[in-house]
C-alpha cells in the first residue's frame, strides 16, 4: 500500500530538480507541459467575505499584501478584527441553527456542493496558482501542480466522506438500545499559515464542511488572496450563506478574537508553536473550545548505510529545500550513518548548488523567495549561529540578491546535536547534515526534541525500516520517500507538533461530536 | 412517505415543483452488440434474440446473442484488465473515484435518453425511470467514487515480535447477473462497488431488458476506462448465465433475480471454483400496521409499497398485516387507492402502472390471482387482466387472506395486495417470520417500544419504520435466510468485492 513514488507529486518534484539539472533520483516521466503564468492577473477580491457577500472592515482599515520577490505591494485589504469576527460568528451560527438548509441539508448533497468547488477551483486552477505563487513566493510549477492539485484533491477526498461519516449501534448491557451519532461541532475556526496557504485552507474547510459545519477562516496576513478567490467559489458553488466566512486580519487581533470566543466551538491553527500554545491557552480560558493544532517540527531523516544512495540524497535534499525550506515537516535533521557520510554531503552539496533563484512566477526559476523580512532576517541569524558555533559551512550562507527576500540554498556539514541549527526550526533552506554510529544512538537522538511531526528512515533492510519507524516519535514516518503528501491519510504531531490530526478518516471525527443514544426498550434480543 | 432514494424530493428551493422532463421520441437505439475490451462485438454464434415493447409487445430491436464461448471471450478480457501491472490495477484509487463520478456525470447527461430506453424495454412509467431509477444509478456511482481511496485496511497489534497488517484487495474478475425489474438500477449496485474496489466486471443483463447495460457500455468507453475493465454480455440464463456461474476464472458472481435460479448460481459457484456469491433474491415482505399507526401514511406506504413497478419487485409489500381494530377501514381506503391507481401507457405522465414484464410473467400472476379467488379470500377489486390490452393487469386487493393460502405464501411478483388479520404482536411476529424468506419487512406504529421491538423481533434484512422502499445507497440491503447472500450499498458492499489479505512481517529480536 506503500506507494509514495506514485504521487503525482513527487514526480513534479522530481521533474523539477531534474530541470534544476539534477541526476533525477528515480525514473521521471516526461515533465508535464504546464501553461505561462497569467500576465494580466487582477485582483478581484479584497474584502471580507461573511454570509456570502463581500464586507468592509468595521473598523475602516486596510493592510497591505507584498510580492516577497519584488517587495511590491500587490493591493490592499479589509483589516478584519474583533468586530468583524463577531459578524462572521453571528453568521456561522445563524447557517448553523437547527432546521436551516444546511442543517436538513443531505448529507450526500454536502458532498456533491464539495465537488463543484473542486470543479471550480479546478476551472480556476492557472489563476489560482499564479496568484498563490504571486502572494507567496512560491516557484509557480510547484504551486500550479502541487498546491493547486493537492487543493483540489483535499476536496474531492474529502466530499466522498460527506455521507460516510457513521455513528454505530452497540451492543450495551441492560435492557437498552443504544447508538451513537458522529454531529458537527457547529462554528468552527481556521486560522491558516503562510506557507502552503490554498493547501492547508482546503485542509481545513474540507473536512469542516463534509461534516456539516460551519467555518471562519483567518488567512495568514501575508497570503489572504486565494483564500478570498477561494471564497468567490464558495458562493458560485451555492453554499448556503454564513456556512463560509472568511475574515482576513493578523494574530494578535483576528486570530485571538477567533481563539477567544466564546461563541466558537472549535479551532483550528497551522503555524508556529509558540503561537500554538497561545491559542489553545485562549480556547481554555474562553469556552473550552475543541482545539486542533499542527506546528512547527525538526523532523529527523535517518540515512542508513545500506540506502540507496541517489534515492537518499535527493530525497533529503527536498525534503528541506521544497519551497524554500518553509514547510513545517522539513527534513532539516538529517542523520547519515557514519561510513558513508562524507560521500552523502559531497552528493548533498552539489544538489544544493543547482539551483536557479529569482522571481518565482519567471520561466527556469526554481527558487524563490522567504515570505518576509522578518523570516529573512530569522533564517540569516540561524546561519550565522551555525557558522560560529563550529559547523561546516559546504555552500550558501548568506542573502542572495538586494531585492526580494531570497536565501542561499545552504548546506551545513559536521553538524552537532547541541548547536542551535540542529535544535531549532529554521523554516528556510539550510541542510543541517549530522553523523551517526548505531541503531540505538540515532533513534535517541532522533527522539530528543520536544517536536515530533515527521520523520523519514532510509534503509533496505525491512527488519531497520520497520523497527525505526516504530520507535521514532512522529506523526508521520516516510521510508524511503520523504514529503509523500497524500490527502488519504493523516499528519499531525507528537508532542509539542499538535493536537490531533488533518486528513484521512482521522481528521474527518476532529470535525464532529460524538453522541450517544441510549434507549430503554422493553426487552432485548441478540 | 419516503420517496424511494429521495428521488421525488429534488424539488427546487422555492417549493415549486421543477418542471417534469420528457421521454426522447422515436429514440434510435444505437447499441445491440456484445460489449469486450470497450468495443463492440458480433455473437460467435452469429445468433441473435429480440427484445420487445411490454406495453405494445412490438419488437423493439434484435441484441447479438451471447453465450459460453463469448463469456469465454469476455472473461479474457476481464483476466487481462486485472493482471498485475496493467493500467487498472496501477490507478491511484482516487483516480478510480474520479472515473465513477464521469460515468455519473454521464448518465446525467443522457438521463432522459437512458430513461425512455428503460420505459420502452420494462413497460415501467417513465417518470419511474427518470426519477427513481435513474437517480439511483446516479447517485450509487457517486457514493462509491467516494468510497475508492478509502476503503482501508488495519494495522493490528498482535502478539510477539511482529509487524502485522491488512490490505483490502480488490477480487479479480467479477461475474455480475442482472434482472429485468430495475434493469440499470441493479446494474449500478454491482458495478458501483465492483469497481470502485478495483475489480473487473463480466456483466450479463437480463435477456427482457438489455438495452440500457449496452447504452452503459457506450458510456464506460467514454468516460475512458481502461479495456477490458466492463465487459456486457446480452443473452439468457441456462447459457450465458450458467457460464458465468460456473466459469472456472470467475473469482466472484452477484446475481439479483429469483431464488430458484439463486440456488442453482451457488450450486454452479460452488461446483466449479467456489467463487464468492452474493444473492439478492426473492421475498414475501410483512408490512405490519398496528392500531396506533398514522393510518392515512401506512395505507399509502402498504399501497405504493406493493404496487410499486407493477409489483415487481422484490421488496414488495406482499403480506400486509393489519391489527384488527383498523383492519375493515385500512381495507376500505386500500381499495380506494387500487381503484385510482391510474393504469396505462407508460409515457403518459399521469400513469403510476404499466404491463408486467412478459406473457409467462403475466400468466403467473393470473393464476395466482384465481388460486386466491378459490381459496376463500374477499376479492375487493381488480383480479384480472385488463380488456383488450396486452400484458397490464388491474390492481388487485384481497381481503381476508388467511397464512396457508398460496397467494400469502409464494412471491406473486405482480400488482396484487393481500391483506391479513392480526390481534397481538408476538402472534403476528410469528406470523411475519413463518417464511423461507427475509428480505424487507416495514411496521408502522407511533409507540416507540413497539417499534423498536419489531425491528429487532423481524427476522429480515431491512425493517422500514413507518416508511417503505426507503432505499439509500449509504444503507446496505439484502437477504436473511433463502432471500440472499451477503449485501449490497453501504459500506458494507465493499466487503463484497475484496479480500483481505493479513501480512505478518517478523521482526528481529534484537533490534531495539
Amino acid at each position: 500500500m506503500i506507494t509514495g513514488f506514485e504521487y503525482p507529486e513527487l514526480r513534479i518534484a522530481s521533474t523539477l530538480l531534474a530541470q534544476a539539472g539534477a541526476k533525477p533520483a528515480m525514473s521521471s516521466p516526461a515533465q508535464p507541459e504546464i501553461p505561462a503564468p497569467l500576465s494580466n492577473l487582477k485582483i478581484q477580491y479584497t474584502k471580507i467575505f461573511i454570509n456570502n457577500e463581500w464586507h468592509d472592515s468595521v473598523s475602516g482599515k486596510k493592510f497591505p499584501v507584498f510580492n516577497p520577490a519584488t517587495e511590491e505591494i500587490i493591493c490592499h485589504v479589509e483589516e478584519g478584527d474583533k468586530a468583524d469576527v463577531d459578524k462572521a460568528v453571528k453568521a456561522a451560527r445563524q447557517a448553523f441553527q437547527i432546521g436551516s438548509p444546511w442543517r436538513t441539508m443531505d448529507a450526500s448533497e454536502r458532498g456533491r456542493l464539495l465537488n463543484k468547488l473542486a470543479d471550480l477551483l479546478e476551472r480556476d486552477h492557472l489563476l489560482v496558482a499564479t496568484m498563490e505563487s504571486m502572494n507567496a513566493g512560491k516557484v509557480f510549477r510547484n504551486a500550479y501542480m502541487m498546491d493547486l492539485s493537492l487543493s483540489i484533491k483535499t476536496l474531492k477526498y474529502c466530499a466522498g466522506w460527506a455521507d460516510k461519516i457513521h455513528g454505530q449501534t452497540i451492543p450495551s448491557d441492560g435492557d437498552i438500545f443504544t447508538y451513537t451519532r458522529r454531529e458537527p461541532i457547529g462554528v468552527c475556526g481556521q486560522i491558516i499559515p503562510w506557507n502552503v496557504p490554498l493547501v492547508m485552507l482546503t485542509w481545513k474547510i474540507g473536512p469542516a464542511l463534509a461534516c456539516g459545519n460551519t467555518v471562519i477562516v483567518k488567512p495568514a496576513e501575508q497570503t489572504p488572496l486565494t483564500a478570498l478567490h477561494l471564497a468567490s467559489l464558495v458562493k458560485e458553488a451555492g453554499f448556503p450563506p454564513g456556512v463560509v466566512n472568511i475574515v482576513p486580519g493578523y494574530g494578535p487581533t483576528a486570530g485571538a478574537a477567533i481563539s477567544s470566543h466564546m461563541d466558537i466551538d472549535k479551532v483550528a491553527f497551522t503555524g508556529s508553536t509558540e503561537v500554538g500554545k497561545l491559542i489553545k491557552e485562549a480556547a481554555g480560558k474562553s469556552n473550552l473550545k475543541r482545539v486542533t493544532l499542527e506546528l512547527g517540527g525538526k523532523s529527523p531523516c535517518i540515512v542508513f548505510a545500506d540506502a540507496d544512495l541517489d534515492d537518499a540524497v535527493e530525497f533529503a535534499h527536498r525534503g528541506v529545500f521544497t519551497h524554500q525550506g518553509q514547510i513545517c515537516i522539513a527534513a532539516s535533521r538529517l542523520f547519515v550513518e557514519e561510513s558513508i557520510y562524507d560521500e552523502f554531503v559531497k552528493r548533498s552539496v552539489e544538489r544544493a548548488k543547482k539551483y536557479v533563484l529569482g522571481n518565482p512566477l519567471n520561466a527556469g526559476i526554481n527558487h524563490g523567495p522567504q515570505i518576509d523580512k522578518e523570516q529573512h532576517e530569522k533564517i540569516l541569524d540561524l546561519i550565522e549561529s551555525g557558522k560560529k558555533e563550529g559547523a561546516k559551512l559546504e555552500c550558501g550562507g548568506g542573502r542572495w540578491g538586494d531585492k526580494g527576500f531570497f536565501v542561499q540554498p545552504t548546506v551545513f556539514s559536521n553538524v552537532t546535536d547541541e548547536m542551535r541549527i540542529a535544535k531549532e526550526e529554521i523554516f528556510g533552506p539550510v541542510q543541517q547534515i549530522m553523523k551517526f554510529k548505531s541503531i540505538d544512538d540515532v533513534i535517541k537522538r532522533a527522539n530528543n526534541t520536544s517536536y515530533g511531526l515527521a520523520a523519514g528512515v532510509f534503509t533496505k533492510d525491512l527488519d531497520k525500516a520497520l523497527t525505526v519507524s516504530s520507535a521514532l516519535q512522529a506523526g508521520v514516518v516516510w521510508v524511503n520517500c520523504y514529503l509523500a503528501m497524500a490527502v488519504q491519510y493523516p499528519l499531525g504531531g507528537f508532542k509539542m507538533s499538535g493536537n490531533g490530526r488533518e486528513m484521512g478518516e482521522h481528521g474527518i471525527y476532529e470535525y464532529t461530536e460524538l453522541k450517544t443514544v441510549a434507549m430503554k426498550i422493553s426487552q432485548k434480543n441478540s | 412517505m419516503a420517496t424511494i432514494n429521495g428521488a421525488v424530493e429534488n424539488g427546487q428551493p422555492d417549493g415549486k415543483p421543477p418542471a417534469l422532463p420528457r421521454p426522447i421520441r422515436n429514440l434510435e437505439v444505437k447499441f445491440t452488440k456484445i460489449f469486450i475490451n470497450n468495443d463492440w462485438h458480433e455473437s460467435k454464434s452469429g445468433k441473435k434474440f429480440a427484445t420487445y415493447n411490454p406495453s405494445t409487445l412490438e419488437k423493439i430491436c434484435e441484441v447479438e446473442e451471447g453465450d459460453k464461448p463469448d463469456v469465454d471471450k469476455a472473461v479474457e478480457a476481464a483476466q487481462a484488465a486485472f493482471q498485475r501491472d496493467s493500467p487498472w490495477r496501477q490507478l491511484d484509487a482516487l483516480r478510480r473515484g474520479q472515473l465513477l463520478h464521469q460515468l455519473a456525470d454521464l448518465l446525467e447527461r443522457d438521463r432522459a435518453i437512458l430513461a425512455t430506453l428503460e420505459t420502452m424495454d420494462t413497460g415501467k412509467p417513465f417518470l419511474h425511470a427518470f426519477f427513481v431509477d435513474l437517480e439511483g444509478c446516479i447517485k450509487t456511482f457517486r457514493y462509491f467514487a467516494g468510497w475508492a481511496d478509502k476503503i482501508q485496511g488495519r494495522t493490528i497489534p498482535t502478539d510477539n515480535n511482529v509487524v502485522c497488517f491488512t490490505r483490502h484487495e480488490p477480487i479479480g474478475v467479477c461475474g455480475a447477473i442482472t434482472p429485468w425489474n430495475f434493469p440499470l438500477l441493479m446494474l449500478a449496485w454491482k458495478l458501483a462497488p465492483a469497481l470502485c474496489c478495483g475489480n473487473t466486471v463480466v456483466l450479463k443483463p437480463a435477456e427482457q431488458t438489455p438495452l440500457t447495460a449496452l447504452y452503459l457500455g457506450s458510456l464506460i468507453k467514454e468516460v475512458g476506462f481502461p479495456p477490458g475493465v466492463v465487459n456486457i454480455v446480452p443473452g439468457f440464463g441456462p447459457t450465458v448465465g450458467a457460464a458465468i456461474s460456473s466459469h472456472p476464472q470467475i473469482n466472484k458472481i452477484a446475481f439479483t433475480g429469483s431464488t430458484e435460479v439463486g440456488k442453482l448460481v451457488k450450486e454452479a459457484a460452488s461446483r466449479s471454483n467456489l467463487k464468492r456469491v452474493t444473492l439478492e433474491l426473492g421475498g414475501k415482505n410483512p408490512c405490519i400496521v398496528c392500531a396506533d399507526a398514522d393510518l392515512d401514511l401506512a395505507v399509502e406506504c402498504a399501497h405504493q409499497g406493493v404496487f410499486f413497478n407493477q409489483g415487481q419487485c422484490c421488496t414488495a409489500a406482499s403480506r400486509v398485516f393489519v391489527e384488527e381494530q383498523v383492519y375493515g377501514e385500512f381495507v376500505r381506503r386500500s381499495v380506494e387507492y387500487a381503484k385510482k391507481r391510474p393504469v396505462g401507457d407508460p409515457f403518459d405522465a399521469k400513469t403510476e402502472q404499466g404491463p408486467q414484464i412478459d406473457q409467462k410473467q403475466f400468466d403467473k400472476i393470473l393464476e395466482l390471482i384465481e388460486s386466491g379467488k378459490k381459496e376463500g379470500a374477499k376479492l375487493e377489486c381488480g383480479g384480472s387482466a385488463m380488456e383488450d390490452r396486452g400484458l397490464f393487469i388491474k390492481p388487485t386487493v384481497f381481503s381476508d387472506v388467511t397464512d396457508n393460502m398460496r397467494i400469502a405464501k409464494e412471491e406473486i411478483f405482480g400488482p396484487v395486495q393481500p391483506i391479513l388479520k392480526f390481534k397481538n404482536l408476538e402472534e403476528v411476529i410469528k406470523r411475519a417470520n413463518s417464511t423461507d424468506y427475509g428480505l424487507t419487512a416495514a411496521v408502522f406504529t407511533k409507540n416507540l417500544d413497539k417499534a423498536l421491538k419489531l425491528a429487532s423481533a423481524l427476522e429480515s434484512g431491512t425493517v422500514w419504520i413507518n416508511c417503505y422502499n426507503a432505499f439509500y445507497t449509504q444503507a446496505p440491503f439484502g437477504g436473511f435466510k433463502m432471500s440472499g447472500n451477503g449485501r449490497e450499498l453501504g459500506e458494507y458492499a465493499l466487503a463484497e468485492y475484496t479480500e483481505v489479505k493479513t501480512v505478518t512481517i517478523k521482526l528481529n529480536d534484537k533490534n531495539p
